[in-house]
């Protein structure tokens, strides 16, 4: 009996410009039920941390509860981590956030996670535009207890044991948009293609990026008539646009059809390019994407891509123009600069 | 690309390797989970039924499954099948009783075997279970042949050899030994039903340059220099000893110099040290016995002084490569001379035929070779085969053993009048392995560790005794850690497309990143192209799918797989599944007889 992952690797298994291979970014060997569609996620965000060249010592992972809040331990085992209270992920990487802010904070986590016992903290995070990538690893269920309808599960959708649930789910994109969210995509864990650049993109974004990613669960929630297995979301998964990420350095073909193809430049420098499929939708338009959402959800369908984006956005750090040190690095020097700064403050003040 | 049609055997029996490489096609995973097993017994048949000779390849083989092992690829070194082979030879209980049983009632077809060497004797193994009257000619006083003659005793114990040689023999083979076959004529006319000629390349190649005539008192040609220390004709050689020759004749005469007396011994050789022919493993055996291999210097003459060998002189030469061809180009530098008091010439081997009336129907070409099928082993005489060094040109033993198979099949096809253009299909069988939850009846666990090296005697103790095993072969627990690394690559991933759901689980866990979801191509090239990790090496196939839902393909590239069956693990559905392939090449005996 074996379930060990050999150490061996592809011999030709490409490098990034750090000299590391998709090896370096990849955790252990995942415990999830085979075909989990969190695994699918959990190797987006390898293939996007590795082709961002992002040193795994400066992301910090954070999770709460569930199927999807293991996920972390599947990926980036040269990382930091964090495993939260059920539903308090929100507040504790507020709070690291805040004391160390040069940090990439890659919080992951599920439905019952944020649209039942966290969503409390979710809202707020949201609303301070925290500088971190949320992801929503949404199945539909409980699948650690066993499958029952989670807040995020359809109308309509039949689960494993025949029921219809007779809630509405929440939309937590459309949420996220109502509370101010600067970036804001939706996807589906059988798409890596779309999924891997959305990653690519929030990383890169300065303010909060939720991603809600559709991943079947395939034990309890990939029966037929649920809205949220493989075959419902391949035949009702509705694309907005295909995107391609642009890094910073990489030249930027300017020669291309500007009604069809949309260019949204990130805080530093690189770039999010945009084959529009649908005319009316502008991702920098809130009340254009409103309406898509809108629209798709009287039609069965599920929006994916890139749904919105604030370019203008103003994290929370830089809102309450924190230190740039990381407060573990301040001596008693920067923390007690002595009566005459004091005296200079005072003295603003009268 | 079309889909994979892996309904034909040979997609999968490309996949083993090994297997692949190895002209015999022994089952060569097979029987290394039967050595971790401990089941020295059972390897040992599994071998036994394939190649014939297994303590005998096991310490002589020319080894091409090795270069060929996926092993070699995923990391540094393949898995020491060869050595591994013969620890199941070396703990094998009694087999006697697991041998076939050969009919006391003859089936009246009377075959003559000339020649007592590996190919022979593998037609006779073939052919005695079916009821087949066998004779079998050779000039040396027991069976082995060339194994017997050229092999020195260091490296093939005579116990060995006269073991696996007396499995044939004492299956009522008629022998007719010390008997040199001087016409083929005499012997079709006593009325054989078919006639096997598997009498090697016993002619070593002589080399003529000024000094060879005066000097030949202390002048040997190596395969007969060999042959006579086997037989004990010779006992000693001068201390300085030069071995002409890149082979691994050279190898085995070079050692067995330094056995007889030969304290100086060098090997010189024309080409570059690199592409000598010899074995890589038995130039380091050579080396170790304090033997230089001097190369890039081509013999000029024999130097004689008062009529009798001093030495030979050498022209320097480098190699030059234009077009992809080789020269040999004189440096310019003084030409050198190494002193000697005997010269060995072990520059290559030649069949010898004249034997053989050329109005028996029996085509020869231009170089004096018979005109053989390369599948049947038919000459253009009905009913006259050949086999081994014999048939196309000097190779080694398991080519011999190879051939005797397939010339087997050919004699029982022929003698019951089928047509032997025919050739039997392989057996084969693909079974499951899943025994439970992350349970397999094979052991996927990949163990990382690297070759283990096969313990040598004390140079001082086998130096001094000419017969005494240089190799002491691997013990049992080394032995098991050794065939632990055997990729299994028999374990076949199997993918079945009408239930791949496309969760790309198994893309995402596949260790060696083989596996990759993608539309298809028309053109290969490209398809390799696109693949997580490119497929650079053509000489590996590709497992294309058929059309999945998505309008993608599933391709794996078989370059890195390790069978580790992890894809097979993260597959809720099944769509991938290890099952064992087992592959046998079709043996004489298939036939049904009315």
């Amino acid at each position: 009996m074996t379930y060990i992952k050999p150490k061996f690797a592809h011999p030709r298994l490409p490098k990034n410009n750090l000299g590391y291979t998709r090896k370096e970014y990849e955790g252990s060997l995942s415990t999830l039920c085979a075909g989990c569609g969190h695994d699918s996620i959990s190797a987006a965000i390898v293939d996007a941390c590795f082709e961002l060249n992002i040193e795994p010592h400066r992301v910090a992972k954070m999770s709460g509860i569930g199927c999807s809040s293991k996920t972390p331990a599947y990926f980036l085992s040269n990382s930091h981590g964090f495993n939260a209270v059920h539903g308090r992920m929100p507040s504790v990487t507020t709070g690291a956030n805040l004391a160390n802010r040069s940090m990439i904070y890659l919080g992951v986590s599920g439905d019952g996670d944020t649209a039942s016992i966290g969503m409390g903290q979710f809202a707020h995070v949201v609303r301070r535009n925290l500088n971190m990538t949320y992801i929503v690893m949404n199945n539909g269920c409980y699948g650690l207890t066993k499958g029952q309808d989670s807040a995020t599960a359809d109308y309509g959708s039949i689960s494993k044991s025949g029921n219809m649930n007779s809630f509405e789910g929440i939309d937590l994109c459309a949420l996220a948009i109502e509370l101010g969210a600067t970036y804001v995509a939706q996807s589906f864990s059988g798409d890596k293609g779309q999924l891997i650049p959305l990653i690519k993109a929030a990383l890169s974004h300065s303010g909060f990026s939720l991603i809600n990613v559709v991943s079947p669960c395939v034990t309890f929630n990939n029966n037929p008539g649920s809205t949220k297995s493989y075959d419902y979301v391949r035949e009702h998964n509705e694309a907005l646009s295909s995107l391609d990420f642009v890094p910073v350095k990489e030249e930027i073909i300017t020669d291309y059809d500007h009604s069809k193809v949309k260019m949204v430049e990130l805080h530093d420098g690189s770039m999010i390019k945009l084959h529009k499929l649908s005319p009316e939708w502008d991702p920098e338009n809130k009340l254009s994407i409103m309406t898509a959402l809108h629209h798709a959800r009287e039609k069965h369908e599920i929006l994916t891509g890139l749904l919105y984006i604030d370019n203008e956005s103003i994290e929370l750090n830089e809102l309450l123009n924190t230190t740039q040190t990381p407060l573990n690095l301040l001596t008693e020097k920067e923390l007690c600069p002595g009566s005459a700064v004091l005296d200079k403050i005072c003295a603003e003040l009268r | 690309m079309q889909p994979t049609n892996y309904k034909d055997p040979e997609y999968y029996h490309k996949v083993v390797d090994c297997q692949y490489a190895c002209p015999a096609h022994t089952p060569v995973p097979e029987y290394i989970r039967l050595i971790a097993a401990g089941k020295y017994t059972e390897a040992y048949m599994v071998n036994w039924e394939s190649n014939v000779f297994p303590g005998i390849l096991g310490r002589t083989c020319d080894r091409p499954c090795e270069p060929a092992c996926r092993r070699g690829r995923v990391e540094d070194e393949p898995v020491a099948i060869c050595r591994l082979k013969r620890v199941a030879a070396d703990n094998k209980d009694d087999i006697s009783h697991l041998l076939p049983d050969i009919p006391s009632i003859k089936n009246g077809k009377k075959i003559a075997l000339i020649g007592a060497g590996p190919a022979s004797l593998s037609v006779a193994r073939d052919l005695a279970p079916l009821g087949y009257e066998l004779h079998i000619y050779d000039n040396q006083n027991k069976g082995g042949g060339m194994m017997r003659s050229q092999i020195p005793s260091f490296r093939l114990p005579a116990e060995v050899l006269d073991q696996e040689v007396n499995y044939i023999l004492d299956m009522d083979i008629v022998t007719h030994f010390n008997t040199y076959v001087t016409s083929l004529r005499e012997i079709i006319n006593k009325n054989y039903d078919a006639v096997f000629v598997g009498t090697g390349a016993p002619r070593g190649k002589d080399l003529i340059i000024p000094g060879r005539e005066e000097g030949k008192a202390n002048i040997h040609v190596g395969i007969e220099w060999l042959a006579s220390v086997a037989f004990e004709h010779t006992h000693k050689i001068g201390k300085r000893v030069i071995v002409l020759g890149g082979g691994n004749t050279a190898m085995d005469c070079c050692r067995t110099s330094r056995r007889l007396g030969g304290e100086d011994v060098k090997v010189i050789v024309r080409s570059p040290f690199k592409e000598m022919k010899a074995s890589p493993w038995e130039k380091e055996d050579a080396i170790h016995e304090d033997i230089p291999i001097i190369d890039n210097h081509v013999p000029k003459s024999f130097v004689i002084e008062n009529n009798r060998l001093t030495g030979m002189m050498f022209e320097k030469v480098s190699a030059v490569y234009e077009n992809g061809k080789r020269k040999l180009v004189p440096t310019g530098e003084p030409d050198v001379f190494y002193p000697a008091d005997d010269v060995i010439i072990a520059v290559g081997q030649e069949n010898r035929f004249e034997w053989i009336e050329r109005d028996l129907g029996i085509e020869f070409d231009q170089w004096e070779m018979p005109v053989i099928d390369e599948t049947t082993f038919a000459s253009s005489r009905l009913g006259v085969f050949f086999g081994g060094d014999a048939a196309l040109g000097p190779k080694n033993v398991i080519t011999a053993v190879a051939q005797g198979h397939q010339a087997a099949i050919s004699i029982d096809m022929f003698c019951n009048e089928q047509d032997i253009s025919q050739r039997p299909a392989p057996d084969v069988k693909l079974f499951n392995t899943k025994m439970g939850i992350h349970e397999w009846s094979y052991d996927n666990d990949i163990a990382a560790d690297i070759r283990y090296i096969v313990p040598q005697a004390d140079k001082k103790i086998t130096l001094a005794d000419r017969k005494k095993e240089v190799e002491l072969g691997f013990d049992m627990k080394t032995a098991f850690k050794e065939a632990q690394r055997c990729l299994n690559c028999d374990v076949q991933t199997v993918f079945t497309e009408n239930k791949c759901i496309e969760c790309d689980a198994c893309m995402d866990i596949c260790p060696t990143s083989c596996i990759t979801f993608t539309m298809n191509e028309d053109n290969e090239d490209t398809l390799r192209m696109k693949l997580l990790v490119p497929a650079v090496n053509k000489d590996q196939d590709l497992l294309v799918s058929d059309i999945l839902k998505t309008g993608k393909v599933m391709v794996k590239d078989e370059d890195m797989c390790l069978h580790c069956g992890l894809c097979a693990e993260r597959c809720p559905t099944a769509a991938w599944d290890m099952k064992q392939f087992l592959y046998n090449t079709a043996k004489a005996g298939h036939l049904c007889y009315a």
